[in-house]
């Protein structure tokens, strides 16, 4: 009853007659609802760093495309080729891309969001608004990237004539838990990388090594069937799996036990790492 | 209308200082290196544990005040008294780490002025970034663009990356963004040091504009006491993060130029830290003269008074060339008295080191007060050493218009005597 009653005078009075109470401990409170009154910034943010990326490059959003197009090559000459890995009958380039895809997305996204503290740092020591808007915003920037080289994918299923099934539509749910994943190491490095910079060499070598431990350049289906849950402990290949399954229909399986362990790794830590920034970001000011 | 905005109770900040010192940031190794030292400790407990590198600082202590709707609050104090702290923990920047604050209105604060400013972005573009920064709401800018852009005088530049801005420019896009913020609540650190002196009194007149006639509630720190006088009804003075006076400005000021730094050793200048300029040549020693040429600590209205400027060079040079040495006497309300060497000397002036440069006021116009000192030195049009803050001197009163009276006391630290005469008339059957 008493809560209600609350509620309601906060809402019958004009938006700035609100008390705010600063103390100890307290910041919590109204923080989602500060989130959302922070949206534009979060807007704003996300265009700056696009806008910014694309300045003064001479060829603009085609480094977008060319560096997975590239990636591409290379990974379907070296397993598609040199190796002779199988590819259940898929064109090997669409194999490789439909991976690369949402690697490219928690790769960038990744170490966007770990950055993206340390790169605002002048915001975070001068302006308050919630801290959860800088990451989030990065990580908004590797999902332009993302669908914009969606178009590469596009163009080969063109050009290979390859038809996806319905399971396509399915895709926007794979996108959700790339981000998720991203966001959810992400969060953690950028925390740590404010305490100790050490991180920040961390995060390109966990990319890099992530590349080769995720199944990119081959079918998670050449892991032997008994490692298979074990592999799925890497949360990226519950992802990589779904977009094949969404992407190449029919010819691609999916391991439902691992998928569901790499998800729920997936939804740990982005859980935990939305709770260690939050108990971290009251002294960011101070230590950034 | 005169309900409490801001109230705060018994706020303290502490801030544990110690690795930062030697380095910005911890790093790892840092962390790790300590635990494993920690962890030999258990074993060797003869090894005292060492808990010199953190220590604990605070910056705030127990400080409590309230500021009510539509007042201007001064907030004044030595460098590192905890003014920005304040600020900081005032905007929601930083937690304090005990007390409570509650504040009734939306806060902008303005610490620093273009936060988030990207050179690479064009000012159109830094406009809307800016103030969403700032936390303006995109309706909100686009109503007040114009009024943005006429303020800060960059209509031809609006689509020129701001990297390519002179830096008068930027400074004025920047606060002309803040300035069209319309908070209740109005935080601003020392951001108006910056910009040339027009500009300055364009942005003092607008936050006056936005005090008096808006009637909102402004803070506001700052090292000018002119400023603080003429903008602020209340001032709170801060002594080591805690508050030593509050009060109405006029008295509050006096206060604060009275504490500390009036002791009247000059002697040796070097300790102070605070200068610009090359260093290359650096004021070593002030004294202050009497007419028979004893050295004094305060000086008399109305008599003669020696300002001696000693100096000692920093590098292989033994001559300065063409220098330009200058002393600006200020009073509390802004007003100030220039010695310069320019003034009054044909030729350029060469200063050697250990060489001392006498000024000589034959009747000091001064009247009873405090003043601050500012020195400067200058060589070839090279800024070499320049102090403006930290010296003060103690003028007391004296007879300068010889009638046996001291100035009244109304004009203590205010006026500049003049000679000046009167005739009595009366014109009625002239």
């Amino acid at each position: 009853m008493t809560k209600l009653k609350i509620k309601r005078r906060r809402e019958s009075s004009a938006p700035g007659e609100a008390e705010l109470i600063i103390e100890a401990g307290r910041t919590e409170k109204n923080y989602w609802q500060d989130i959302w009154r922070y949206r534009e910034l979060f807007y704003f943010l996300a265009w700056r760093d696009i806008l910014v990326r694309y300045k003064q490059t001479a060829i603009g959003v085609a480094w977008a495309l060319i560096r997975p197009f590239l990636t591409m090559v290379v990974f379907t000459v070296v397993f598609g080729r040199l190796a002779n890995l199988p590819s259940n009958g898929v064109p090997y380039p669409i194999l490789v891309f439909s991976a690369m895809l949402p690697w490219q997305l928690f790769s960038t996204a990744l170490s966007e969001c770990s950055n993206s503290l340390i790169a605002n740092a002048n915001l975070l020591s001068k302006v308050y608004f919630p801290r959860l808007v800088v990451p989030t915003s990065a990580v908004v920037v590797s999902f332009v990237d993302f669908a914009i080289s969606g178009i590469i994918l596009v163009a080969l299923m063109v050009w290979f004539t390859y038809v996806p099934s319905w399971r396509i539509v399915t895709l926007p749910l794979f996108t959700i838990i790339a981000l998720a994943a991203s966001m959810g190491v992400g969060l953690w490095m950028a925390s740590l990388n404010v305490q100790y910079r050490d991180f920040r060499y961390i995060v390109p070598f966990l990319v890099q090594f992530g590349l080769y431990i995720s199944p990119v350049g081959f079918s998670s289906s050449i892991v032997p069937e008994r490692w298979r849950l074990l592999y799925s402990l890497n949360p990226m290949v519950g992802v990589i799996d779904g977009f094949r399954w969404a992407i190449l229909g029919n010819e691609a399986s999916i391991y439902w036990p691992g998928f569901a362990l790499s998800t729920s790794l997936v939804m740990l830590l982005l859980v935990s790492g939305i709770w260690y920034f939050r108990k971290m970001e009251r002294t960011f000011a101070d230590v950034i | 209308m005169s309900d409490t905005v801001i109230r705060v109770e018994n706020l303290s900040k502490k801030y544990i200082i110690g690795q930062q010192q030697q380095e910005r940031y911890t790093a790892l190794r840092d962390v790790l290196a300590n635990k494993a030292k920690d962890i030999t400790q258990i074993f060797n407990p003869k090894t005292k544990h060492q808990k010199s590198n953190s220590e604990e600082f605070w910056a705030l202590k127990d400080v409590s005040f309230e500021v009510k709707r539509g007042d201007r609050i001064g907030i004044i104090g030595r460098n590192g008294a905890g003014k920005s702290t304040l600020l900081k923990v005032l905007s929601r920047i930083t937690e304090p780490t005990r007390g409570h604050i509650s504040i009734k209105g939306r806060v902008a604060s303005l610490l620093e002025v273009g936060t988030g400013f990207h050179p690479e972005l064009t000012g159109r573009e830094n406009i809307y970034l800016n103030g969403a920064i700032l936390g303006m709401s995109k309706l909100d800018i686009h109503r007040q663009f114009d009024a943005i852009v006429a303020f800060a005088e960059v209509e031809k530049f609006l689509d020129t990356p701001v990297k390519r801005y002179s830096s008068g420019m930027y400074v004025r896009l920047a606060f002309s963004v803040a300035a069209h913020l319309e908070p209740e609540i109005l935080v601003v650190d020392e951001v108006l040091a910056v910009g040339d002196a027009a500009f300055q009194k364009k942005c003092l007149g607008k936050m006056e504009d936005v005090a008096e006639k808006e009637g909102r509630t402004v803070l506001f720190v700052s090292h000018n006491m002119a400023t603080i006088q003429s903008l602020c009804n209340q001032v709170i003075f801060l002594n080591n993060g805690q508050v030593q006076a509050i009060g109405n400005p006029g008295a509050i000021i006096q206060l604060y130029l009275n504490e500390g730094t009036a002791s009247e050793d000059w002697s040796n200048l070097h300790s102070i830290a605070q200068r610009r300029g090359e260093g290359a040549l650096r004021f070593s020693k002030l004294e202050l003269l009497s007419s028979q040429g004893r050295s004094v600590t305060a000086a008399l209205s109305g008599e003669k008074l020696i300002f001696r400027l000693c100096f000692s060079s920093f590098s292989e040079k033994l001559i300065h060339k063409n220098c330009r040495i200058g002393i600006a006497i200020t009073s509390t309300s802004g007003a100030s008295i220039v010695l310069s060497t320019e003034m009054i000397c044909q030729d350029a002036v060469d200063i050697r080191a250990d060489d001392c440069i006498d000024f000589c006021i034959e009747r000091l116009p001064l009247s009873e007060g405090i003043y601050s000192l500012t020195l400067f030195a200058e060589s070839n049009s090279i800024i070499q050493d320049w102090i403006t803050e930290g010296i003060q001197f103690t003028v007391e009163g004296g007879d300068f218009y010889g009638t046996g009276k001291h100035c009244p006391a109304g004009y203590q630290g205010k006026s500049i005597l003049i000679d000046f005469s009167m005739n009595k008339k009366s014109y009625k059957y002239a």
